[in-house]
């Protein structure tokens, strides 16, 4: 577990596990390598998160997956009490717009910071956290500077 | 607007009693489904060999623990014949819109006498609070799951956030939503809340998901409810007041989808129930207004959906439900639209939408436990839900 007491955590690692598809997987295989990326359509550059099988601006199945800056922008979030055998872990979720993939939305985590000093708007920055199976998620923390 | 003429209506209901999470046990969800479809065929008149259709929603189950199915059905009670038995899909946004599977059986053809019906029992393992966070591993729920949010308050609480910060909505507008919907529990024999919540218990509350407190969440409970629905002329020759189907819709636009369970939804969907397309094509069926409307059922797993409906259904402006419910509109006493009249699933129990269209049947049957004077149409609303979300308007027998 990260943190200190009354700061936002992350499940331990061993409580995640990530499915994939072959739609999926090219996030996923980016993220172990410490890469935020996004689905973008092949054919007319329309971004889409979760990434579907096919663009819902022009059908097309061609998809690439450019990296991303890492930043995001808190769009809205939760400050969860507890979770199944972790009573005490205080958790944020979070809904993230991504400044360089306009349209598309991530959900994720903010760590390492009271949650009441998260805020609508604020500025995030992506790090990579291990979980089960050697698979890695993208998390937030508050943007520096 | 003209009002068109019921051609199906609502002539039973039936429901065993309601019990807390897992108390239902060691009664099987047969059992209850079975007493709740009994029971509705009594207050119709009717066998349950009469019985040949079945209009499910959410997967003829709660959609995550025990189900039961029309082949069961058949079986233990010995129905002769089943020409129609079919489900909504997603979840529990289709409860009201159900009604309108039966109907589109029904005038189709068919099948006569149509069942819709929900059984929930909550064993251990199949607790729908946290089930986000016990589903296996799939790879769209990989995208939400690492981070927290383990049940649908979680999701949900999301958008309250947004709703409070677009609009300046209070958490006192949730607490007056609780409370309303306490008060129309306090005397009814059927709730499974009835002692009093203040303002000061509202704010004393945990927190499960700020900014939704406990009090914001729904009651986790087991037990069964089903209604009947047949066609107006056969209606007539059966026991009860007919409650005439004015209305039926289901579905939503691009911009709700999957709703919580995607969040990409653009402003203003995103701090919304969903229901706004639904609520237009209702009203338009129906041939009826907002102001036409004298007692609102509304979909209350989370206070702030209700809040989100209000809005959705333009009972006030959007962006204006927290003033709304702070006014005191939705209250049965003394409001201008009761909603929740029979506590809800926030303090009498939750059975996944079924007793709002319960509600409904007593509140234009006259014999509601707090009936609103004179009530002639209600709404019933199923959702906000990953699409479907639903909506029904029913009225008094002509």
């Amino acid at each position: 577990m990260m943190g200190a007491v009354g700061l936002a955590q992350a499940l331990p690692a061993d409580q995640v596990r990530i499915a994939t598809s072959p739609v999926t997987e090219p996030f996923w295989l980016a993220a172990r390598e410490e890469r935020l990326v996004a689905a973008q359509c092949g054919s007319c550059g329309a971004y889409r998160m979760p990434p579907t099988p096919f663009c819902p601006e022009c059908a097309s199945t061609s998809l690439q997956w450019p990296e991303l800056s890492g930043a995001a922008t808190v769009f809205s979030y939760s400050v969860v009490h507890g979770y199944p055998g972790l009573r005490d872990i205080i958790l944020v979720p979070a809904v993230l717009d991504l400044p360089d993939a306009p349209g598309a939305r991530l959900v994720s985590g903010i760590v390492d910071v009271a949650p009441a000093d998260i805020a609508i708007g604020m500025q995030a920055e992506v790090f990579f956290h291990p979980v089960a199976d050697g698979w890695k998620i993208p998390l937030f923390r508050p943007a520096q500077g | 607007m003209t009002r068109p003429t019921a051609d199906v209506a609502i002539v039973g209901v039936g429901a065993t009693q309601y019990y807390r999470r897992g108390a239902s046990w060691p009664r099987t969800i047969t059992q209850l489904a079975g007493e709740a479809v009994l029971n509705a065929c009594a207050d119709a008149g009717l066998s349950v060999k009469d019985i040949d259709g079945f209009a499910y929603y959410s997967g003829a189950s709660a959609g995550y623990g025990e189900s039961f199915d029309t082949g069961l059905f058949m079986e233990t009670f010995g129905i002769p014949e089943v020409t129609f038995t079919a489900t909504l899909t997603g979840g529990g946004g289709g409860s009201a819109g159900s009604i309108g599977l039966a109907r589109a059986a029904i005038l189709a053809g068919e099948a006569t006498y149509v069942v819709t019906l929900m059984a929930l029992q909550q064993a251990p393992k199949a607790r729908l609070g946290s089930i986000f966070a016990t589903v296996p591993p799939d790879p769209m729920y990989s995208f939400l799951q690492p981070f927290g949010l383990s049940g649908p308050g979680q999701f949900m609480s999301v958008l309250a956030r947004r709703h409070m910060h677009d609009y300046g909505t209070r958490r006192e507008a949730f607490a007056e939503i609780v409370l309303s919907q306490r008060e129309n529990a306090m005397n009814r024999p059927t709730a499974l809340r009835r002692e009093p919540i203040t303002l000061d218990d509202y704010f004393a509350a945990r927190m499960i998901a700020e900014p939704l407190c406990l009090f914001d969440f729904c009651l986790e409970t087991d037990g069964a409810i089903a209604v009947i629905t047949t066609s107006a002329e056969r209606a007539r020759d059966l026991p009860q007041p007919p409650v005439s189907v004015l209305g039926t819709a289901h579905g939503a636009t691009r911009d709700w989808g999957r709703g919580f369970m995607w969040m990409g939804m653009p402003q203003p969907t995103f701090a919304s129930s969903g229901h706004a397309s639904v609520a237009k094509r209702l009203y338009e069926r129906a041939g009826v207004t907002p102001a036409d409307i004298d007692v609102a059922l509304l979909y209350d797993h989370f206070s702030s959906m209700v809040l989100m409906q209000l809005e959705d259904y333009g009972f006030c402006a959007k962006g204006e439900g927290g003033p709304f419910v702070e006014s005191g509109a939705i209250r049965y006493k003394g409001g201008s639209i009761p909603v929740n009249t029979h506590g809800g699933q926030l303090s009498e129990s939750y059975i996944v939408g079924m007793t709002h269209l319960r509600e409904a049947v007593e509140q234009l049957r006259g014999t509601a436990v707090n009936q609103v004077s004179g009530a002639e149409l209600a709404l019933v609303t199923g959702g906000p839900a990953p699409l479907p979300v639903s909506g029904l308007i029913l009225g008094r027998d002509a």
